[in-house]
């Protein structure tokens, strides 16, 4: 199988490491960015910086209208009618905007559902809400092939649900929930429950919807998607963000302030305080339309299909486990070698140029379920060959090799 | 030796792996005057030493837990090298010492798991004194 894209693309994919060709595998972690993205942000710095929303001058004006159409951009790109759209520094940040601003809506034994499937960004902030609040955090199982399970979420949903906070695409083993139903369905069970979704993977493997799945909020990261670092979003449905209270006070986010108090402005403007981040909006806007061109049904297909075969191969190697499906695992292949240290394998497969990640990947609850502490990761995109997973495969025959010999 | 560019596959010498799938010192100990636990913040891999102390001196040591090769080989070999030295010995021991007695080049992302075992043993040592100074 050929990348999907033109390799030349992303500039990176050029670099030696150790000596060798990079063979980039810790997509799920952060993704490149092609060089159209890059020369986007650089073109932004050399002719339009400025700080936006507050200046008069002409360079602050474009800065503000390209930020501007960058919302716009995602909003069309996510499919947003009746959410705002909010640009934050990531996922995490969005999601700790919604639970802050849950505090006032919760009382003493009140109900919080998370999966046990959530990574940490979706399940410390509930944890901690459901503390101070006095709340209950309620977790609910996955069903035995680590889904969402209707039948069990039925049971899980009580009287006093108040939130409902769920991974769409699980970062450890690939497997996608379908969340539409589930959001219909929770809401069948009482409309004023709160639905959050977190599509940090989800947005980079499948076209989102944020309108059709329902949710009232859901979080995503720019970088996971083919963009920098350091941009975020949350989409919350208008008529609940109306009143909410913002995680961060400062400039910009308010309406009028006096010694005495100060009111807020407008959703999405009170949830942005202080000086944002114009390039990476920019930049965000530049890599959906190179995921335009490239089209998500064919982004999900092609990881799902070089998931399959790293699978394939990888099981041939004797000692590999691998937790996540054969199918339906979006090329996010969870794995363990018998007898070897995640941290030894990374560490010799990066003397071979391949990078994968290791550890819980803020999943601790899932790796406890998994009955493991951590686990390596190979994480496939759009760039990625099958020639990448005959590396990985050869490069972890290696590691088996050099472990036997110390067994002997 | 530390070095940014060291292919990880220069750490894994024989006897790195040796120590790592047969770890000297590998358990607990009877009458231990002291323990410790410490945790790589890298992984959460956590090495627990034991130290027994008769007249200034480790007459015996064990450690349990270390996940990765280079913390357990690091905790193997590190126990070896102290039993039988003075308390005051082993106070002068620096982190340059523990990684000559690994011999082998590490990757700066893997030196927490080198010194692991180190700070812990270090730790237990303060531990123990504490305990001997309060008591008389």
């Amino acid at each position: 199988m050929k990348a999907l894209v033109e390799i030349s693309d992303f500039p990176i994919l050029g670099r030696k490491i150790h000596g060798k060709r990079l063979v980039y595998l810790d997509n799920a972690a952060t993704t490149q960015l092609p060089v159209q993205v890059i020369s986007a942000i650089d073109t932004f710095y050399k002719k339009h910086n400025a700080s936006i929303n507050r200046g008069i001058y002409l360079l602050s004006q474009e800065a503000t209208e390209s930020y501007v159409q960058a919302k716009e951009k995602v909003a069309a790109f996510f499919h947003a009618i009746e959410h705002d759209v909010v640009f934050t520094k990531n996922a995490t940040e969005a999601l700790n905007i919604v639970s802050h601003a849950c505090e006032g809506r919760l009382k003493k034994g009140d109900e919080i559902l998370v999966s046990s499937v959530e990574h940490h960004a979706n399940f410390v902030p509930w944890q901690v809400l459901a503390k101070k609040r006095s709340a209950k955090l309620v977790i609910l199982p996955l069903s035995a092939e680590n889904k969402i399970d209707h039948s069990l979420l039925k049971k899980f949903l009580s009287k006093k649900t108040r939130i409902v906070a769920l991974s769409h695409m699980s970062n450890v083993l690939g497997i996608e929930n379908p969340l539409a139903d589930t959001i219909r369905l929770v809401k069948e069970t009482d409309p004023s429950i709160l639905t959050v979704i977190d599509a940090c993977q989800s947005a980079a493997h499948i076209p989102i919807d944020v309108q059709g799945l329902g949710a009232d909020f859901l979080a995503l990261s720019s970088h996971k998607m083919l963009a920098p670092s350091g941009i975020g979003v949350l989409f919350g449905r208008k008529d609940i963000v109306v009143d909410f209270e913002p995680l961060l006070y400062g400039g910009d986010m308010i309406d009028k302030v006096t010694d005495a108090e100060t009111t807020f402005a407008e959703s999405p403007r009170r949830f942005e305080a202080g000086t944002q981040n114009p390039a990476g909006a920019h930049a965000f806007a530049e890599a959906l339309s190179y995921l335009d061109k490239v089209g998500m049904d064919n982004v999900h297909a092609h990881c799902e299909q070089l998931g399959t075969l790293a699978y394939d191969l990888l099981v041939k190697i004797p000692g590999i486990e691998v937790y996540s499906p054969r199918i339906g695992n979006n090329g996010i292949l969870s794995f363990n070698m018998r007898g070897v240290h995640p941290h030894d394998v990374a560490s010799l497969l990066d003397s071979d140029g391949v990078a994968i990640r290791a550890g819980h990947h803020c999943a601790m609850p899932l790796m406890s379920r998994l009955g493991i502490s951590f686990s390596c990761r190979a994480s496939f995109y759009i760039y990625n060959t099958s020639d990448d997973a005959k590396a990985l495969y050869t490069a972890l025959m290696k590691v088996r090799d050099i472990f036997k010999k110390g067994d002997s | 030796m530390i070095d940014p560019d060291i292919p990880a596959e220069s750490m894994y010498r024989e006897h790195i792996l040796d120590h790592y799938t047969h770890p000297r010192n590998y358990g607990e100990i009877k009458n231990a005057s002291t323990a410790f636990s410490g945790r790589n913040p890298l992984c959460g891999d956590e090495v627990k030493i034991e130290l027994k102390i008769e007249k200034g001196r480790i007459v015996d040591v064990g450690f349990v837990g270390g996940g990765c090769a280079i913390s357990k080989a690091s905790a193997s070999l590190i126990t070896e090298g102290i039993k039988g030295k003075t308390i005051e010995e082993v106070k002068k021991m620096k982190k340059e010492d523990v990684l000559k007695l690994l011999e082998i080049p590490i990757s700066p992302v893997r030196l927490k798991c080198a010194l692991l075992s180190f700070k812990v043993l270090e730790n237990a040592i303060t531990a123990y004194e504490k305990k001997r100074d309060e008591h008389g």
